[in-house]
């Protein structure tokens, strides 16, 4: 049974993906039944090309996604670089793993409430200029697209900081840092010349996954991004929910166009790699030293905290605007406050908590144990898995969200499961498996193998061996994992949205749906909420194994999650 | 099970080899109480041949030859199935359980009713003069204490044969002897088949059985 695992999960992640992509190919090429599409045809196409502003479109998504990516891995290798093995690294460690639960519809939500012509950092300025009235420019949706990089970039610090610091320890790191030091090399050189060769194999499949994510993100852009035109990934979205139900196949056929352009950008990155490559094998060994890397170190350190301190703050400001009376520009803090809305809207957020664990429970429980199988079908094999099984996993995370999700809501429909729980959990479960893996293989892999040798020797059967050594011994990892799947199904907007056809109202479809109408004491509720669950499932991560295992010193340093 | 005769156990022509390279090759019979040292530098395969008779050794080493304990032969048994018990040069202990959690957990499923179980723990916790550890946190022993627990474990899983992987190299050297008599004084007492690997002489003239060189 064990065996078959590995292949069902990689089934349960390439099936919905292939199936996805299928059923938004054909409709591009005008073929989709249901909608009388029958003959293939290039006229969604030449209806895409039709439409106004599409190249700034593309170009908005690719140039975009590209910006944010960058900026993002740029600032956290510099940081790892600086500053690795330091108490300033293991301080900002602590705020970054907390900020990775924030979904990003609210980080998103945060940084317009502060970034805004209304905002909170203009309402600071405009005490000393003594504005009256919002400066009348688009900080938000603003033509250039900024604001929606700066609110990917901060969400995405964190994650490939985490992945980041997974793989140190394979390369040795601490030791590496002594001994480029100890040949006179300046921590940031010692660490870009030495160290990152080493680990960016190891976090690329996450960075790709960052630049797709980037590419074609939907919620985010809602909220942050340009309108006129918007990103490519926000008008299909558009497209798709027009009642002119003949939009479908132009959707479809922008949808292929978006997978193309997510293509385009990994081929940019891969070049850039290669460049990247060929310029730093030299670099390496000119024997440049730069021992004066105070004011490098000093950069980096203030973006990760500006990156971190931004998506806090856009918490704080979203508490503060859900329970705000009345707020007059440019005061800081409103007149009053008043839990009126919040007592008003207990009901339906109760509603919409409850659908989402409907949701979010069935996949994490199916997603932590798929992937317990396969690592402990690897041990009990002896045989990890290979590259290109890992590639597969990671397959849902790089492709767009958009140019799969609608194809399979028409396969869904084809086999009678439309707007259904099972279809919906399946479809956040190609998101929240590749996440739980990430998170639990790792700690899985890293258990010292001969506790279960030594279990064995005992004569406890492999079974025996795995519910009572190997799973406690992992209990915080588990359940750190869980907590991570939680949060990932907490966070989907198009898969609830698209494959539950407008049927399941999750926390974040809420959220988002109320970008647009702009009421800030509505989005200030629903953005925290967004947030109730990932939060309690990470403070549960952390308790649960701390009570359980309060007599247990050993646990502490056995069971790091 | 019926009464098989005690022959200790038998390596006929063992041969361990990785990618064509033949790391250690034996060929010896270890009789009821005798303990055996193998001696040779680290990477001589030492720990791959202790690996293949308790039957954890991943598949990409390729052996030839065979195993016998009591005249049962291992090769091909799950290392569940073998009754070799292992010792290494960390104890182990499992953190989540309880010293008596720990010996419990060696403890044969046909010995039966929680009080008869613990009667035997218990026990075993007395012969190693730990008596009144049964609740104690695993992390809280000794160094000392933690050996004479891991040993404890492996002797009441109701091993024929024990390998002994480094088992004293991580102690200080104040308590190696110490616990080095206490170890080789059961393994004669259970007449127990052992096989040492080591790359410390002194555990060698200690244990005083054969001392057998490998190549490095």
């Amino acid at each position: 049974m064990l065996r078959f695992i590995p292949i069902l999960t990689i089934v349960l992640m390439i099936g919905p993906v292939s199936a996805g992509l299928i059923g938004t190919i054909l409709p591009a090429f005008g073929i989709l039944p249901a909608l009388g599409g029958t003959t293939p045809s290039l006229e969604p196409w030449q209806a895409l090309v039709a439409q106004p502003g599409l190249g700034a479109s593309i170009r908005l998504s690719l140039v975009n996604g590209l910006i944010a990516t960058f900026v993002s891995v740029a600032i956290v290798m510099l940081f790892c670089a600086a500053w690795q093995g330091t108490r300033t690294f293991h301080a900002l460690q602590r705020i970054l793993s907390p900020i990775l639960s924030v979904p990003h519809a609210t980080a998103a939500f945060g940084l317009a409430f502060l970034i805004a012509p209304s905002g909170w950092f203009v309402r600071v300025v405009a005490q000393f200029t003594g504005w009256d009235r919002p400066p009348d420019v688009a900080i938000i949706h603003d033509p250039w697209g900024i604001a929606l990089i700066a609110g990917l970039v901060a969400k995405e610090i964190p994650f490939l900081f985490l992945m980041t610091l997974s793989a140190l320890p394979q390369a040795d790191t601490d030791r590496t840092a002594q001994v480029t030091a100890s040949l006179g090399y300046g921590r940031v050189a010692g660490w870009f010349k030495a160290t990152l060769p080493r680990i960016y194999p190891q976090i690329r499949l996450p960075v790709l996954a960052v630049l797709a994510y980037s590419t074609s993100v939907v919620d985010v852009a809602i909220i942050l991004a340009p309108t006129t035109p918007a990103p490519l990934a926000v008008r299909i979205l558009g497209w798709l929910s027009d009642p002119d139900l003949a939009l479908r196949f132009m959707a479809s056929s922008a949808a292929v166009l978006q997978l193309l352009i997510v293509i385009a950008a990994m081929a940019i990155w891969i070049a850039g790699e290669r460049l990247v490559a060929v310029i730093g094998a030299r670099w390496a060994i000119d024997g440049q030293r730069f021992k004066q890397d105070g004011a490098v170190r000093g950069v980096s350190a203030v973006m990760a905290l500006v990156a971190a301190g931004t998506v806090v703050l856009g918490l704080v400001v979203l508490l503060v605007w859900s329970v705000a009376g009345f707020w007059a520009f440019p005061d800081l803090l409103p007149r009053g406050f008043s839990l009126r809305l919040w007592a008003r809207e207990l009901d339906a957020i109760g509603n919409s908590l409850t659908t989402t664990l409907l949701i979010g429970i069935p996949a994490v429980v199916i997603a932590a144990t798929l992937v317990l199988a396969c690592l402990e079908n690897e041990v009990r094999t002896g045989k990890p898995a290979g590259r290109r099984a890992m590639f597969l996993i990671y397959l849902p995370l790089l492709v767009p969200q958009i140019s799969f999700m609608f194809g399979l809501q028409v396969f869904f429909s084809l086999l009678g499961l439309e707007r259904t729980l099972v279809s919906v959990v399946l479809g956040h479960l190609v998101f929240v498996a590749p996440y739980v893996f990430l998170s639990l293989s790792e700690p899985f892999r890293a258990l010292d193998p001969r506790y279960g040798q030594t279990a064995l020797c005992l004569g406890a059967s492999p079974t025996r061996v795995f519910w009572q050594v190997r799973l406690p011994l992992l209990t915080r990892a588990v359940l750190t994992a869980a907590a991570v799947g939680l949060a990932v199904t907490v966070g989907q907007y198009l898969p609830t949205l698209l494959i539950g056809a407008g049927r399941f109202a999750t926390v974040t479809t809420e959220a988002v749906a109320l970008a647009s109408g702009g009421d800030r004491r509505m989005i200030g509720i629903y953005g925290l909420f967004q947030m109730v669950l990932p939060f309690a499932g990470f403070a549960l991560a952390l308790l649960i194994p701390a009570v359980l295992f309060r007599h247990r010193r050993g646990m502490g340093t056995q069971n790091k999650g | 099970m019926p009464e098989v005769a005690k022959n200790g156990l038998e390596l006929h022509d063992v041969r361990v080899r990785l990618d064509g390279r033949e790391l250690v090759a034996v060929d010896l019979t270890i009789a009821p109480g005798e303990i055996v040292t193998l001696m040779g530098p680290s990477g001589s395969g030492k720990s791959s041949l202790l690996g293949h008779i308790c039957g954890t050794l991943p598949d990409a080493f390729e052996v030839t030859g065979q195993v016998v304990l009591d005249g049962r032969v291992l090769d091909g048994l799950a290392p569940q199935d073998r009754h070799v018990g292992i010792l290494f040069q960390d104890d182990l202990l499992f953190p989540h359980l309880s010293v008596g959690g720990n010996l419990a957990f060696a403890l044969p499923a046909h010995i039966k009713g929680r009080a008869a179980r613990r009667a035997r723990v218990e026990a075993a916790l007395g012969s190693a003069e730990m008596d009144g550890f049964y609740d104690r946190d695993s992390a809280t022993l000794s160094g000392g204490q933690r050996a004479r627990v891991a040993l404890m474990r492996v002797l009441l899983s109701e091993p024929c044969a024990l390998l002994l992987d480094e088992p004293f190299s991580k102690l200080d050297s104040g308590l190696r002897s110490q616990i080095r008599s206490f170890v080789f004084d059961l393994c004669r007492k259970n007449s127990l088949a052992t096989l040492m690997v080591t790359h410390d002489p002194e555990d060698g003239a200690a244990a005083g059985g054969r001392v057998i060189e490998l190549r490095g």
